[in-house]
């Protein structure tokens, strides 16, 4: 898995490619938590659209940033979900409780 | 009677790094058996989140402790019907799991934590935990769709 972060005025991008599994989820969930807890940063947004794979630890780290965001008033947004990610998404019945939208643009507008 | 057929086996070990070696393998097995691309990647879901279990409660995070997973193809009756599925059978020597934590939980809260079983069971036909021999045993199996069948797969 490999992590690209961008910087806009009030948001992160991270663009997230590869595979969101044991091994690298903790990497994931760190970079989360830092945009989130230290950086105090207002949007969070993940690109999904490059990641092939993602288990359960990878949702989970999904579900612990958004619960971050919400306490500290921030949001976390998703977007460029493929195939594999929605499926996996929709099996974990928690695919409506995350902001998805369509596309970039979409996820950083106001 | 249950005709088996074994198609690979792995010996690896605990290690979170090797869990991308066996999806793609696995991958290319179910793909080869017949399976459509949505079965193809819940199997894989299923067997890759099962290990994840293995890895971190049977061995605590251990890296380097065994792992052997046997991939066979089989039939089975099923509603009267004899069909053809892929078995996998993993096993492990770490401590003993606790079946009473094996039914999964409620996905009506929201927390992280706790899916990968609710995964294994969404995504497989049969889902069997043994203990024997001091060995943790999960049988998994994955029926064939019957159209697959009729086109001689």
């Amino acid at each position: 898995m490999k992590i690209a972060e961008r910087h806009l005025d009030k948001a992160t991008i991270f663009d997230v490619s590869g595979d969101i599994d044991l091994a690298t989820s903790p990497e994931l969930r760190k970079a989360l938590l830092r945009e989130l807890r230290e950086a105090r940063m207002p949007r969070v947004v993940l690109n999904l659209q490059a990641v092939r794979y993602i288990d359960s630890s990878g949702v989970a780290s999904l579900v612990e940033g958004l619960k971050v965001s919400r306490d500290l008033g921030a949001r976390l947004i998703l977007f460029g979900l493929n195939t594999t990610v929605r499926e996996v998404l929709q099996l974990s019945k928690l695919v409506k409780i995350f902001e998805i939208c369509e596309n970039e643009e979409q996820a950083v507008s106001p | 009677m249950n005709r088996s057929r074994l198609l690979l086996k792995l010996e690896l070990q605990s290690n979170p790094e090797m869990l991308r070696v066996v999806r793609h393998a696995l991958g290319q097995l179910a793909e080869t058996l017949g399976f459509s691309g949505p079965e193809c990647r819940a199997v894989v879901l299923a067997v890759d989140e099962a290990l994840t279990n293995i890895i971190r409660h049977a061995y605590d995070g251990e890296g380097e402790r065994p792992i052997q997973a046997l991939f066979s193809r089989i039939e089975v009756r099923r509603d009267g019907e004899q069909r053809k599925a892929l078995e996998i059978v993993l096993e492990d020597c770490g401590k003993r799991v606790d079946q009473a934590k094996l039914c999964g939980r409620s996905l009506e809260e929201v927390r992280p934590g706790g899916l990968g079983l609710h995964f294994i069971q969404e995504c497989m036909d049969t889902v069997e935990f043994r203990r024997a021999r001091g060995k943790n045993q999960l049988r998994l199996v994955k029926l064939l769709s019957l159209e697959k069948m009729e086109k001689g797969a």
